[in-house]
């Protein structure tokens, strides 16, 4: 059934099976090119979107650094104003990364927080993701209420069981609001630059 | 070999997952719920039958010490393409298979039928030989699935009929082994019924 | 420090076979005897370590061109051409490694541990005792890939150990082979689990 082989037509049906191949999946990687940047956009808009107050226009990615690590921030706005803005934080939680969104409003008050990578053990540490624990983050107001489980003497209640992903999850919480306040005092130190950016009336 | 034959063999008689125990990393590591084992033995199928049909048509005029190689190259390009077509259209499925779907390369079930099937009979024949042995394999891994979810989380393809925790256990690695252990044994009594 | 952490991630916290899933044929197939597990494991070891490393890499000259879209076929070609050259390299080199080895080497290639580590190494960001997130070097991707595979070889020499002494006892008949192996290992990633958030 199949030829016989020799040292050319070994090479030569390598060859061109490799470059068919190639040329394949070079195509159709021009073609999915612009589905796959929109996938990857839609995701990061909904992301956002569920984690700050009512706005219409998302920033593009913009990344700061703070403490030495490299935090990615979306600013968003309604019309011509800032209304909040959304910080990826990543910390290591019990199974691995734990990776949060976490929007804030201009006054520095948490709108809500969205789980986007979480490698916790499911059942137990997973529950960081449902309502009864993530809802609590809501409206919290990091200048008044202390980001740590009540066993640490803070102010979030612990999944039960789950203390080690619930303490990750409030420092992550913690880091984000560490880096809202370095962006936010930094635009209130440069004014000119950034002047149309509103967002510098917290106190 | 009548052509429904060559399907229904795919179920039953020879079952990729539960008689000839191949293909068991997805197996095992995409059943944690009934939504996502199916998505995997889908993807699989997709690839096999692809595959086996490419192969076929190309399998004469392939030297045959460079076949596996050759073989290799044609099934990755087609999980390639599968890879950009799930991050453009269903990235969500995409990501909660994650590092699965680039390693259907070297699920042996594909690379066995290329060698056992494909390369000895014609196009039709092996695009039926692959959605035979695909569905054989897209059942056991739905099957599994939904009976880790039942266990483990109490849900039904994502409907949680009740909310108290379930054994956890069975969502976790250990409960894969064990389920896909009971599994075969209870297949292998119905087989042997018949 | 980080290596240490590494080290005991890869072999218990996560080990490639009982939580990650990846290896599993052979880790079922040749491991019904305690001396062709080691071999197996000694074999897989060597390819995992040397394939990870150049893929490594590969993908960096992959990303270099802008081809990245050629990942999945490239690093299975050169873990292809890598097993055979082994195989052809120890032949020469020693022979009675060879012997020890060679049958296990081509089965190799389509173990998808090999694979799956080569993968993960280049996409999967990792973290490690609260540190960031970070994608490995060069360095710690040898460490890590080297660490995969003692864990690789670790609950192969285990599971075949237990199969041994359960090839002894009296099994009911559905459960004979394949079953019972898989209970056995299912056990053995309950133990594994205790090793959870170790790191």
């Amino acid at each position: 059934m199949a030829v016989n082989s020799s040292f050319k037509n070994m090479t030569l049906c390598l060859l061109v099976i490799c470059f068919v191949c190639s040329a394949l999946l070079a195509g159709v990687n021009v073609l999915t090119k612009g589905p796959i940047a929109k996938a990857v956009e839609a995701k990061t808009t909904a992301a956002v979107t569920a984690v700050v107050p009512e706005c219409d226009i998302v920033s593009n990615v913009q990344s700061t650094e703070f403490n030495g690590n490299n935090y990615n921030y979306y600013v968003v706005r309604l019309g011509e104003d800032v209304v909040g803005y959304a910080i990826e934080t990543s910390v290591s939680g019990f199974g691995g990364n734990l990776k949060l969104m976490v929007g804030f409003n201009t006054e520095g008050v948490v709108c809500n927080t969205s789980v986007l990578e979480c490698n916790e053990t499911p059942g137990l540490g997973a529950k960081c993701k449902e309502a009864a624990f993530a809802d609590q983050f809501k409206d919290f107001n990091p200048s008044v209420k202390a980001l740590k489980v009540r066993k640490d003497g803070g102010d979030v209640d612990a999944i039960t069981a789950s203390t080690i992903t619930s303490r990750a999850y409030s420092l992550a919480v913690a880091n984000a609001y560490e880096v809202y306040k370095s962006l936010t005092s930094v635009q209130e130190e440069a004014p000119v630059a950034e002047e149309e950016i509103g967002g510098t009336d917290n106190e | 070999m009548s052509k429904l034959n060559l399907i229904t063999k795919g179920l039953v008689k020879e079952n990729p997952t539960f008689v000839l125990l191949l293909g068991m990393c997805p197996t095992l590591a995409t059943t944690t719920s009934a939504i996502n084992g199916m998505s995997m033995g889908l993807a699989t199928m997709f690839v096999l039958i692809l595959s086996n049909m490419a192969i076929s048509a190309i399998a004469r005029f392939i030297p045959d010490k460079v076949r596996i190689p050759a073989y290799i190259v044609v099934i990755a390009t087609f999980v390639t393409l599968l890879q950009f077509l799930m991050q453009a259209f269903v990235p969500s499925i995409y990501e909660s298979l994650g590092l699965f779907i680039p390693l259907i390369v070297v699920n042996c079930i594909i690379l066995g039928r290329a060698e056992a099937f494909a390369n000895k009979n014609g196009v039709l024949d092996s695009a039926l030989d692959g959605i035979g042995i695909g569905l054989g394999f897209t059942i056991a891994l739905t099957l599994l699935g939904i009976i880790r979810e039942l266990l483990g989380n109490l849900s039904f393809f994502g409907w949680k009929f009740c909310q108290a925790d379930g054994i956890l256990a069975f969502v976790l690695a250990p409960g894969a082994f064990i389920a896909l252990a009971y599994l075969i044994v209870v297949f292998r009594k119905v087989a042997e019924k018949k | 420090m980080e290596y240490i952490l590494i080290i005991i991630s890869a072999i218990f916290v996560n080990n490639i076979v009982l939580s990650q899933f990846l290896g599993i044929c052979p880790f079922l197939g040749v491991s019904s005897k305690l001396n062709t597990a080691v071999g197996m494991s000694g074999a897989v070891c060597f390819v995992i370590t040397l394939a990870t490393v150049v893929t490594f890499l590969l993908n960096k000259l992959l990303v270099l061109c802008n081809i990245q879209f050629l990942q999945t076929i490239a690093f299975i070609l050169v873990i292809a051409a890598l097993v055979q050259m082994v195989e052809i390299v120890l032949k020469k080199i020693s022979p009675s490694l060879y012997q020890a080895l060679g049958i296990f080497l081509p089965l190799i290639t389509t173990n998808c541990a090999v694979l799956g580590v080569a993968i993960n190494v280049v996409t999967k960001e990792f973290t490690f005792a609260g540190g960031q997130p970070h994608m490995f070097n060069l360095g710690e991707a040898t460490v890590y890939a080297l660490a995969t595979s003692l864990g690789y070889g670790l609950a192969m020499i285990l599971f075949a150990g237990l199969r041994e002494q359960i090839a002894l006892n009296n099994v009911p008949k559905a459960f004979k082979g394949v079953p019972i192996a898989l209970v056995t290992a299912g056990i053995l990633a309950m133990a594994f689990m205790g090793f959870s958030g170790m790191v």
